[in-house]
């Protein structure tokens, strides 16, 4: 009896094992001969163009350490809980990029993660977001992809320890966590919102950084856009855990969007900066209004924002607090001679240029994380409200000054307990910035 | 190299990216107008506009207002006649005169933002702009009658 249990036990696993590599095995998909530019059309390549800026693509696929790389040819650095990782080149060298990639290559590798060669990719490479991208659009990005200059560079080798080294490990990873299929329209809502969830959850793949991840590193479905840390920022939740006094309503999320500062909010900082700037700036209005529109019904913004005009009175009121006289408090004092000749702001809104704290992300995140990464960065010209600068207060600030002023404002500009361990943390983010921020124009 | 706009002219140096603005105005740049103070962005003297906006030059590197606007009091008026720099001398405001080029730069500035301003306006811009002769109230002073002209000379030209 026991033998016969055995067996079957020993048989059931056999039988999974070659179902799972039936289900792990991909073919690979022969070369071709780098297709000629004029095969594509110039309408092809500028569609191409846009859906490359929609999903960022030379923001991962650009080396930026080590003095920086040419556009899209890959060996960008990720640093991930498993081990640097060095992205691929995707322009069409022949040898090194993807030049000998058919586009049904292309589309395999967007929709389910699987290289050319049949090899799985790491889901840095956020397929589980793209395989919601219509034909359409992958044939487009493909055009557009195809058309790049060639650059003849390799990558570096991935670092992960053995055995997340294996390729096979990540069907393993994709049996689990990936569910493959093109985004199909929701008719309960409009055109405009449609167009926005398709570019959120495909393409433009938000949650690729501001929704945790598991153990495996997975998206946690359960908490999506509930925010998460990525390269030591905070990319603040996107839903209606978003903690900002006031709601990132359509308008605000569009111009953040659009123009990397929202009148309210305050600037994109951080990895934040680029996706304005770089790329949301050069798409159709109608493309970043779509994911204003999507997210502000994701955070319940509409319902929210009825309580908008009394938390912005009260957060005017707030920058009165820093000025009491002669029996100052030395802390409000700190705080005065850093920042308030930037940050003061008086009834009845800000001015666009002074980023008021009381309503900004940085002061109502569970932890000071981005307000002490923009405190010793500060903002380049070309990040958050392009033309302005914050200076980086690396040099000017101790950790236990940060810590106070943290703590001020904290204490002054929220209604939330006061954050602890500041002096280690300012610390813990000053180790995180290797270098001071520099633009990239000059 | 490090290329920016310095008084509306196109202007570059070749010194290390963590270098503050402030070091690349005066050293190599001879614009001398403006002072160092602190070191530490805690007490104006050194203010500058990039992009329109009072920032402290001494700890800005250099590097991130690479191809920004800079405006330095040698650039605020051609002829050192913005409404700012003629209240300050009517009402003869400086006594050592050290901070004075940081002070004009963000009350230039704060007239931007706030045309007519309130005493706590003044307060909140200006309380990181320490003048060590006390000519606070002065300044407050200059500030209201520069902001008073310029509501005179916007109201003149429609």
């Amino acid at each position: 009896m026991i033998k016969r249990l055995l067996a079957g036990v020993v048989g059931a696993g056999i039988l999974g094992g070659f179902g799972f590599l039936y289900y792990a095995w991909y073919p690979p998909i022969a070369t071709i001969e780098p297709p000629a530019a004029k095969s594509f059309s110039a309408e092809q390549i500028e569609r191409g163009r846009i859906v490359a800026a929609e999903g960022y693509c030379a923001e991962c696929h650009t080396r930026t350490d080590m003095g920086g790389g040419p556009e899209l040819a890959g060996d960008y650095r990720m640093e991930t809980p498993f081990g640097a990782i060095y992205s691929s080149n995707i322009t069409p060298d022949p040898e090194m990029g993807i030049g000998q990639w058919s586009e049904e290559a292309l589309r395999r590798a967007m929709r389910l993660g699987v290289s050319r060669q049949g090899v799985h990719l790491i889901p840095a490479f956020p397929y589980d977001h793209f395989t919601k991208m219509t034909d359409q659009d992958i044939s487009d990005l493909y055009a557009y992809l195809m058309t790049r200059p060639p650059v003849h560079m390799a990558r570096r080798p991935n670092e992960l320890p053995f055995p997340l080294s294996l390729r096979i490990g990540q069907a393993a990873w994709k049996l689990m966590f990936f569910t493959p299929g093109v985004y199909k329209p929701d008719p309960s809502h409009d055109a405009l919102w449609n167009r926005g969830a398709y570019l959120a959850e495909g393409n433009a793949h938000c949650g690729a950084c501001h929704t945790p991840r598991n153990f495996m590193g997975a998206e946690k479905k359960g908490s999506m856009y509930d925010g998460a840390v990525v390269d030591g920022w905070i990319a603040p939740p996107l839903n209606d855990k978003n903690p900002t006094p006031t709601a990132w309503t359509e308008d605000e999320l569009y111009q953040y969007l659009r123009f990397g500062v929202a009148p309210l909010h305050g600037p994109a900082g951080g990895p934040m900066s680029p996706i304005p700037h770089r790329f949301l700036s050069t798409v159709p209005e109608y493309d970043v209004h779509a994911i204003a529109h999507y997210y502000a019904d994701v955070a319940h913004s509409a319902e929210r924002s009825k309580h908008d005009k009394a938390a912005l009175a009260h957060a005017m009121e707030q920058s009165k607090i820093d000025l009491i006289g002669p029996n100052v408090d030395p802390d409000a004092k700190l705080y005065q001679g850093a920042c308030a000749a930037c940050h003061y702001n008086s009834a009845p809104s800000p001015v666009l240029g002074r980023p008021d704290l009381a309503l900004n992300n940085a002061l109502w995140l569970d932890e000071p994380t981005n307000l002490f990464q923009v405190m010793l960065r500060g903002l380049t010209a070309e990040e958050g409200q392009s033309g302005i600068a914050m200076p980086s207060f690396y040099n000017a600030l101790s950790d236990a000054d940060m810590a106070r002023i943290a703590a001020y404002l904290r204490r002054t500009r929220t209604t939330l307990p006061p954050w602890k361990d500041l002096e280690k943390k300012a610390a813990e983010a000053r180790e995180t910035v290797k270098s001071i921020p520099v633009n990239s124009s000059h | 190299m490090i290329k920016f706009k310095l008084n509306g002219r196109d202007v570059s140096v070749d010194v290390p990216d963590d270098t503050p603005l402030l070091w690349a105005l005066r050293d190599e740049l001879d614009q001398t107008g403006t002072k160092f103070g602190c070191g530490v962005g805690q007490c104006g003297a050194c203010t500058v506009h990039v992009g329109g906006r009072a920032t402290r030059s001494c700890i800005t590197p250099v590097s991130s207002i690479a191809g920004a606007d800079v405006t330095t009091i040698e650039g605020l008026h051609p002829e050192g006649k913005h409404p700012v720099q003629e209240a300050w001398r009517d009402i003869q405001v400086p006594q050592c005169g050290y901070c004075q080029s940081g002070q004009i730069m963000q009350a230039a500035s704060l007239l931007k933002d706030y045309p007519d301003p309130t005493d706590e306006q003044i307060d909140g811009v200006m309380g990181g702009s320490l003048c060590r002769c006390m000519t606070y109230i002065r300044i407050r002073k200059a500030i209201k009658k520069a902001a008073a002209a310029m509501r005179e000379e916007t109201a003149s030209h429609g």
